[in-house]
C-alpha cells in the first residue's frame, strides 16, 4: 500500500500541487467512509464517574531548521510566541488558566524554569504557577499528560500544556576542569592563591564541553542505534528513503492544502513574519540515494535525508475539563483519553517506544487496532519508523517481547502521518507531542474519524502512547 | 563424492558463502576434515567463473574458527609429521592469498590461531565488534608457534612490533583494537533482537555486508589498501631499515629471556622464525616456521601446557549436576582483602552480594576496594561508567544481618580463629533461609571443625579462594563426609559464575594447596637458617620456574598468615627437628615485620622502588636460627630440589589419601593456586616426565641427611619401582 502511494505521489510531482492533493484528498474520503461504515469496539471512551478531559486548543510556531530565523532568539522566547499564539487564538483572559506546564529537553541555564519565564513574558497572570518537565522527545506529552492528572485529581480545571525545543543554541560549557579552577578562584583568599591558580591552568583545560548527543547509559548515538535497529529488523536503505520522500510529500501537500491550522504566525523580532514550516523538502529517490550513512560507515542507511533533523520550535495547548471548557463557552476539538508510559532496552530498543505503547494503551482503552482511524507517529528516523512497524507486524516479536500470542499488526499507511510527520516537519524534542496530539485531533475533525492514536519513542529507551477521541462535532 | 559436513557454501548473486560448521562440536576447529572440505568447497568456487568473490563465515553463534585441532598436534608421533601438517595447511593458505576472486573473512566470536591464520590469508576482514570477538594468536601459551603462516603474515599485516607482540604474549584482542591495529578491515556493530533473535540476525547482518563488501572489491568499489597516514608510512620507512629490525629481535629476545627464564622454547622460535621471514625471504620464512613448528610439538613443554590447557577446561565444568536451586544472592561476612576480591568477582558477573562487617571502616574499605577495580576497568574503557554503577548497585556493604534471609549462600571471611568462626556461624544459621549454603573460606581450619558448631552440617562447604581473588584464578572446594551433594553443586556452580577454575578436595589440615606451599615454606625457611640468602633463594626457584620465589610469596601473603598457616598445619602434621617454621615466622611478624603490607617483611618495601632491598633487621633474627649447611645437600640444584620435592612429594601423598580427586585436579591446583611452573605441568605431570625413580633417588639423598622429611610416599614409590605407572 505504501509504495501504491508513493507511486501516487511520485506520477503526480510533475503535475500542479492541487492536483495531488486531490488524489490524497480522494484517499482520506475513503478512510471517512470507512470509518462510518466499521463497527467500533466501543461507542465512546467516556466512563461513568470519570471526568471528560478535553483539547480546546492546540497551537505551535513555525518549525524552522535550527540557526534559520529563529537564530538570534531564546527558548523562551518561542515558548512565548507559542504561549501567545495560544491566547490569540482562544480569546482566552489571561488570567484564566490554573497551571502551566511545559516540557523541553535541552535547557537553556538561564531560564531552567522555561515554563514560568515565557508564562511570564507571555503576559499571563503572575499568579499562575508554572513547571518545565523533561522526558526527552516525549517531554510535552509528559505535560500534557500533567495536566490530563492535575484535572482528573480535581486541583485544576484548566490547564495550559506544551513544549518548546531551541537548537540554533545550546550550552556549551567550560570543561570540568577549568570549571574547578575557576570555582576555586572564587574562593581563592590571597593574590597568590589566585596567581597559582591561575598558573595552572593548561591548554587541556580551554578545550570545551558540548552537550552530549549520545544515550547517557551507553554512550550511543541515537542515529547509530537507529542504524542497528533497522538493521536488526531488516529495513533497507530504500525502504527508509521511500518513507522519507512520503513523509516530505505528504507535508508539503498538508501545508500546501493550508491543512496544518495549529501553525501561528510569528513575528521574529528584526525579521520578518514567519508562518512555515521551512523543512520540508520533497526530494527525489535518485537524491536520496546519493547521501553516504551518517553514523554507521561505510554499511550503515540511516542518513541525513532519512532522519528527523535539527529544529526550533515550540507547541502549546489548552486543556481542560470539559465542564470548564463547555462553560467558558468552547468547543473542545477532542477528548483526550488512555495514556501510557513504557520503558525498555535503551540499547538495543531504544528507539522501539511505540511497539511497546502501542497495544498497551489499546488494551487500556479497551480498543482493537482496526477501531483507530487516525494514527500520528512520532518520526525520528525513517528506519525507526519502518524497524516499529515490522516489530508490531511480527509474531516472534510479540511473543517474545510483548509477551502476547501474536502480533500487534502494524498501522495501515492510509492512515498513518498523513500530514507529514517529524521528519519533515520538523522535531523541536520538547515541543513535538503537542504537535502529534492536535494534528489527531484536526486530523479527526477533517477526516472524520472516531479513535486517534498517538505514540512516541524518547531517548532512555521510553516512549509513549495515547488515545484520542473525537469531540461530536 | 562424500557428503560435505562441516563446510558448505551457496551462491548470492555472483557471490559465494561458505559456511564453516563442525557439526561434532559446539566450537569450529580445524580438524583434518573441515579444512579438507575447505579446499574441496574453494576448488570448487575458483573453478566456477561466475563467482566474483567469496564470504567465510561460521554458522556457530559464538566462534569463527577457534584454532587448530589440538588433537592433530598431539596425535603427530614426530617432529616431521607435525612439520608435515605445517607445509601442507601453509600451501592450502597460500592459495587463499593468492586466491583470483576476493575472499572476506566475516568473524564474530573467536578468531583464534589456526582462525586467525586462516582468516589473515583472505582478502579482506569483517569482525562484529561483539564483547566475544576476539582476534590472536594463543599458540604460545601451548608452547607452540602459529604454524599456519601467521609468524610470516602477521608482521606484514600489523608491523613487526605489534606482531612480535601479539604471538609473544598470545593475547586476545579486541575487535575495536583489531581494527586500529589493521588486522580487520571493518567492523560491524552487533545488532539487538529484530523479527529474531539477536545473535541469529547479529550472523545475518555480518554476511549481507560481508556480501557487499565482496561485490564492492570484485567491481572495485572497495579498495583492498587504504591510503596510508603519514606516520605509517614514517613507521614502515623506519622498519624498512635493517638495523632497526635488529634492534627490535633484541629487545624482544631480551624480555623473552628475562620472562621466562630460558624455560620456554616457544617464544624464541617465534622470533627465530619471523626473523627469518623478514631476513630472508618468505620461502625460508615458511620453512623455518614449519620446521621450528614441528619441534615444539614435541617438546615437555607443549606436552605439559596443553595438558594444562586441557585440566583447565576440565576444572571449569561442573561435574556435580545442576543445584536444585539456582544460586544468585551471595552474602559475604568480613570485608577485608579476601572478603571484598570475593564480592568483587561476584557482582562483576552479575551476581548480587551483601558486604558485612562489624566496623565502619572495613566496610568502608571493601566498597572502596571494589568501586576502584572496577573504576580502574572504566579508566581503561574496558567498561563504562554506566556499567560501572550499574554493577555497584548489585553490593551492598553493611554491619548488620539484614537480607541474609534471602541469601543463597554465606560465605565467610572472617578471622582464622575457631571460635570466631563459630559464633558467625551460629548467628548466621540463626537468620538464614533453610535452603542457604554456609561455606568458609578458611585457608587451614579444618572444615568438619568448623561444621561442629552447626546445625545443618550438609550445608557447610569450605571455598578456599586465593588472594588476589580478581587475579588468582583458582578456587579450592572442600567437602567434608557430611557436605551434601546438592550443597557441592551449588558451591561449584558459584565458582563458576565467579570465572574460576574448580578443583575439589576432601577435608583435611590445609586442604590441598596450602598443605603443598607449606611444605616450600618450610623448606625454604631451613635454607635462610642455613645461610642461603633470602635473594638467592628467590632466584634460585624463579629460574626454576616458579613465577615468585618463596621469600617474596611469604611477604605478599603476610608473614603473620604464613604463620598462622604454619603453626596449624605443624600442630596437624608434626615437627621435624629444630626450629619450626612457625617459631621463625612469628618471630619475625611479632616485630612489625608482617611483609608488603607492613612496609616490612623479610625485605623492604619503599614506594617508588622496584628494587628491594633484604630487610637488614630481618636477617638479624634470621641469624638467630642460624644452622650450618650440610655441603652434601645444598648445591643450587640440590636446594631447588629441595623445595620442589617436598612439594612434589605432598602432592603425591594428597592422592595417594584421597585429598585429591585425580591428579588433573592436582596438576591444575598447584599450577593455578601455588604457582607450580607451568612448563612442568603441574607436579604429576613433573613426576611422569622426570620418572618417578629419578625423583626417589634424589630424595634418598635428603633423606640421609635430614631424616623423614624426605622420605617418599607409597605412591610415589609405587610409581618408581613401576616406570610403566603414568598419573597422565
Amino acid at each position: 500500500m505504501a509504495s501504491m502511494l508513493l507511486n501516487t505521489m511520485w506520477s503526480g510531482s510533475v503535475r500542479p500541487s492541487r492536483a495531488v492533493w486531490l488524489g490524497a484528498r480522494s484517499l482520506s474520503m475513503t478512510a471517512q467512509l470507512q470509518a462510518q461504515v466499521q463497527t467500533k469496539s466501543k461507542k465512546t471512551l467516556a466512563r461513568p464517574g470519570v471526568k471528560n478531559i478535553v483539547l480546546v486548543e492546540g497551537v505551535r510556531t513555525p518549525f524552522l531548521l535550527s540557526g534559520t530565523t529563529y537564530a538570534d532568539l531564546m527558548p523562551h522566547d518561542l515558548a512565548r510566541a507559542a504561549l501567545q499564539g495560544l491566547l490569540h487564538r482562544t480569546g482566552l483572559p489571561k488570567d484564566a488558566v490554573d497551571y502551566i506546564i511545559y516540557g523541553t529537553v535541552i535547557q537553556e541555564v538561564k531560564t531552567s524554569n522555561v515554563a514560568r519565564e515565557a508564562a511570564l513574558g507571555a503576559g499571563f497572570s503572575d499568579k499562575i504557577p508554572a513547571h518545565t518537565v523533561t522526558m526527552a522527545c516525549i517531554s510535552s506529552n509528559q505535560a500534557m499528560t500533567s495536566a490530563v492528572g492535575l484535572i482528573a485529581a480535581g486541583q485544576c480545571d484548566s490547564v495550559v500544556a506544551g513544549g518548546v525545543e531551541f537548537m540554533s543554541d545550546v550550552p556549551i560549557r567550560h570543561s570540568r576542569k577549568m570549571r574547578k579552577t575557576m570555582l576555586s578562584l572564587n574562593r581563592a583568599k590571597t593574590l597568590g592563591q589566585r596567581l597559582s591558580l591561575i598558573g595552572s591552568i593548561r591548554l587541556a583545560h580551554l578545550s570545551p564541553e558540548l552537550p552530549a548527543v549520545a544515550e547517557f547509559s551507553t554512550a550511543e548515538t541515537m542515529g547509530h542505534s537507529a542504524d542497528r535497529l533497522a538493521a536488526a529488523f531488516g529495513v533497507s536503505r530504500i525502504e527508509q528513503d521511500e518513507f522519507a520522500v512520503r513523509s516530505h510529500t505528504l507535508a508539503k501537500q498538508a501545508q500546501d492544502a493550508g491543512l496544518l491550522q495549529d501553525v501561528i504566525s510569528f513575528k521574529v523580532p528584526g525579521r520578518d513574519i514567519v508562518s512555515k514550516d521551512n523543512g520540508i523538502r520533497p526530494s527525489s529517490m535518485e537524491q536520496m540515494g546519493k547521501l553516504k550513512p551518517a553514523f554507521v560507515k561505510p554499511h550503515g542507511t540511516v542518513t541525513a535525508a532519512n532522519s528527523s533533523f535539527l529544529t526550533d520550535g515550540a507547541s502549546a495547548a489548552l486543556i481542560m475539563s470539559e465542564e470548564k471548557a463547555l462553560a467558558m463557552g468552547y468547543k473542545p476539538k477532542a477528548y483526550l483519553r488512555d495514556f501510557v508510559y513504557v520503558s525498555q532496552d535503551p540499547k538495543d530498543q531504544l528507539l522501539l517506544g511505540p511497539t511497546y505503547g502501542t497495544p498497551k494503551v489499546l488494551e487500556r482503552a479497551g480498543l482493537t487496532m482496526s477501531d483507530i482511524d487516525v494514527f500520528e507517529f512520532h518520526e525520528a528516523f525513517a528506519g525507526q519508523i519502518m524497524a516499529n512497524m515490522k516489530a508490531l507486524d511480527s509474531d516472534w516479536f510479540g511473543q517474545t517481547y510483548l509477551g502476547r500470542k501474536s502480533k500487534v499488526g502494524a498501522p495501515p499507511m492510509e492512515k498513518f502521518n498523513l500530514w507529514g510527520g517529524s521528519l519533515s516537519l520538523g522535531h523541536p524534542f520538547g515541543a513535538t507531542g503537542c504537535r502529534l496530539v492536535t494534528t489527531v485531533a484536526h486530523r479527526l475533525q477533517k477526516e472524520g474519524g472516531q479513535y486517534g492514536l498517538v505514540a512516541a519513542c524518547a531517548a532512555g529507551g521510553q516512549g509513549h502512547a495515547m488515545v484520542i477521541e473525537a469531540y461530536p462535532q | 563424492m562424500l557428503a560435505r559436513t562441516h563446510v558448505s557454501y551457496e551462491l548470492k548473486d555472483d557471490v559465494a558463502v561458505i559456511r564453516l560448521n563442525d557439526p561434532t562440536a559446539k566450537v569450529n576447529t580445524l580438524t583434518w576434515q573441515l579444512q579438507s572440505e575447505l579446499m574441496a568447497v574453494m576448488e570448487e568456487i575458483w573453478a566456477n567463473g561466475a563467482v566474483k568473490g567469496a564470504v567465510l563465515i561460521s554458522s556457530k553463534p559464538g566462534n569463527f574458527l577457534a584454532g587448530a585441532d589440538i588433537k592433530i598436534i598431539q596425535s603427530a608421533n614426530s617432529s616431521e609429521e607435525a612439520t608435515g601438517f605445517s607445509r601442507q595447511v601453509q600451501k592450502q593458505l597460500e592459495k587463499f592469498e593468492k586466491s583470483p576472486i576476493p575472499i572476506v573473512a566475516a568473524i564474530h566470536g573467536l578468531c583464534l590461531g589456526g582462525g586467525l591464520e586462516l582468516a589473515i590469508a583472505c582478502q579482506y576482514r569483517i569482525a562484529t565488534k561483539s564483547k566475544n570477538t576476539f582476534l590472536g594468536t594463543p599458540e604460545v601459551k601451548l608452547g607452540l608457534l602459529p604454524g599456519l603462516g601467521g609468524t610470516q603474515r602477521l608482521p606484514k599485516l600489523v608491523g613487526l612490533p605489534e606482531a612480535l607482540d601479539m604471538m609473544l604474549t598470545g593475547r586476545n584482542i579486541s575487535a575495536d583494537r583489531a581494527k586500529k591495529m589493521g588486522l580487520v578491515h571493518q567492523l560491524v556493530d552487533p545488532l539487538g533482537p529484530g523479527t529474531k533473535p539477536a545473535e541469529e540476525r547479529t550472523i545475518e547482518y555480518l554476511e549481507e555486508v560481508a556480501v557487499g563488501v565482496a561485490k564492492g572489491i570484485a567491481n572495485k568499489q572497495v579498495p583492498l589498501t587504504k591510503e596510508k597516514s603519514l606516520m605509517q608510512k614514517l613507521q614502515d620507512t623506519v622498519m624498512g631499515l635493517g638495523q632497526v629490525r635488529k634492534m627490535i629481535y633484541k629487545t624482544a629476545s631480551e624480555k623473552v629471556q628475562k620472562q621466562t627464564k630460558g624455560l620456554y622454547p616457544a617464544p624464541v622460535k617465534i622470533i627465530e622464525s619471523v626473523k627469518t621471514g623478514l631476513e630472508h625471504g618468505t620461502k625460508a620464512g615458511y620453512l623455518a616456521e614449519s620446521e621450528n613448528f614441528g619441534k615444539l610439538t614435541v617438546t615437555s613443554e607443549a606436552n605439559a601446557l596443553i595438558g594444562l590447557y586441557h585440566g583447565q577446561v576440565t576444572c571449569k565444568k561442573n561435574h556435580f549436576g545442576t543445584p536444585e536451586k539456582d544460586v544468585k544472592r551471595l552474602a559475604i561476612l568480613g570485608a577485608g582483602l579476601m572478603g571484598a576480591g570475593i564480592a568483587q568477582v561476584s557482582v562483576h558477573k552479575g551476581l548480587t552480594a551483601i558486604l558485612k562487617d562489624t566496623t565502619e571502616e572495613s566496610i568502608s574499605r571493601g566498597h572502596e576496594q571494589v568501586y576502584k577495580s572496577l573504576n580502574t576497568k572504566v579508566k581503561k574503557r574496558a567498561l563504562t561508567s554506566f556499567e560501572r554503577d550499574v554493577t555497584m548497585s548489585n553490593l551492598s556493604v553493611q554491619l548488620d544481618y539484614s537480607g541474609f534471609q534471602s541469601a543463597d549462600i554465606v560465605i565467610e571471611a572472617v578471622s582464622e580463629d575457631i571460635n570466631i568462626k563459630h559464633k558467625v556461624l551460629k548467628e548466621v544459621e540463626a537468620i538464614i533461609s533453610p535452603h542457604c549454603i554456609f561455606a568458609s573460606n578458611t585457608s587451614t581450619l579444618p572444615i568438619k571443625d568448623i561444621a561442629a558448631a552447626s546445625k545443618h552440617p550438609e550445608k557447610v562447604i569450605g571455598m578456599h579462594y586465593f588472594s588476589p581473588v580478581d587475579k588468582m584464578p583458582l578456587l579450592e572446594i572442600i567437602t567434608t563426609d557430611e557436605t551434601s551433594k546438592d550443597t557441592l553443586a551449588s558451591a561449584v556452580s558459584v565458582g563458576l559464575k565467579q570465572g574460576k577454575v574448580i578443583i575439589v578436595v576432601r577435608d583435611s589440615p590445609g586442604f590441598y594447596a596450602n598443605r603443598c606451599i607449606f611444605q616450600t615454606m618450610a623448606e625454604a625457611i631451613i635454607l635462610l637458617q642455613e645461610g642461603a640468602g633470602p635473594k638467592k633463594l628467590d632466584s634460585l626457584m624463579t629460574s626454576f620456574g616458579y613465577p615468585i620465589g618463596p621469600v617474596s610469596l611469604s611477604d605478599e601473603v603476610g608473614l603473620d598468615i604464613a604463620a598462622h598457616v604454619a603453626e596449624n598445619l605443624t600442630k596437624a602434621f608434626g615437627v621435624e627437628g629444630g626450629h619450626s617454621a612457625h617459631t621463625i615466622l612469628s618471630d619475625l611478624s611479632e616485630r612489625g615485620f608482617k611483609g608488603r603490607k607492613s612496609g616490612k617483611g623479610i625485605y623492604l618495601y619503599e614506594d617508588g622502588t622496584k628494587d628491594r632491598s633484604v630487610n637488614p633487621e630481618a636477617e638479624e633474627i634470621l641469624k638467630k636460627y642460624k644452622v650450618a649447611a650440610p655441603p652434601a645437600v645444598s648445591s643450587d640444584s640440590d636446594r631447588q630440589y629441595r623445595v620442589v620435592s617436598r612439594f612434589v612429594n605432598e602432592a603425591v601423598l594428597c592422592l595417594q589419601e584421597g585429598i585429591l580427586r585425580n591428579p588433573v585436579e592436582g596438576d591444575i591446583g598447584a599450577v593455578f593456586g601455588c604457582g607450580f611452573p607451568p612448563f612442568h605441568g603441574g607436579p604429576f605431570r613433573f613426576v611422569d616426565s622426570m620418572g618417578a625413580e629419578r625423583l626417589v633417588s634424589i630424595m634418598r639423598r635428603f633423606e640421609d641427611v635430614y631424616g623423614n622429611r624426605f622420605t617418599p610416599c607409597q605412591l610415589l614409590l609405587d610409581h618408581a619401582q613401576d616406570p610403566s605407572k603414568k598419573f597422565h
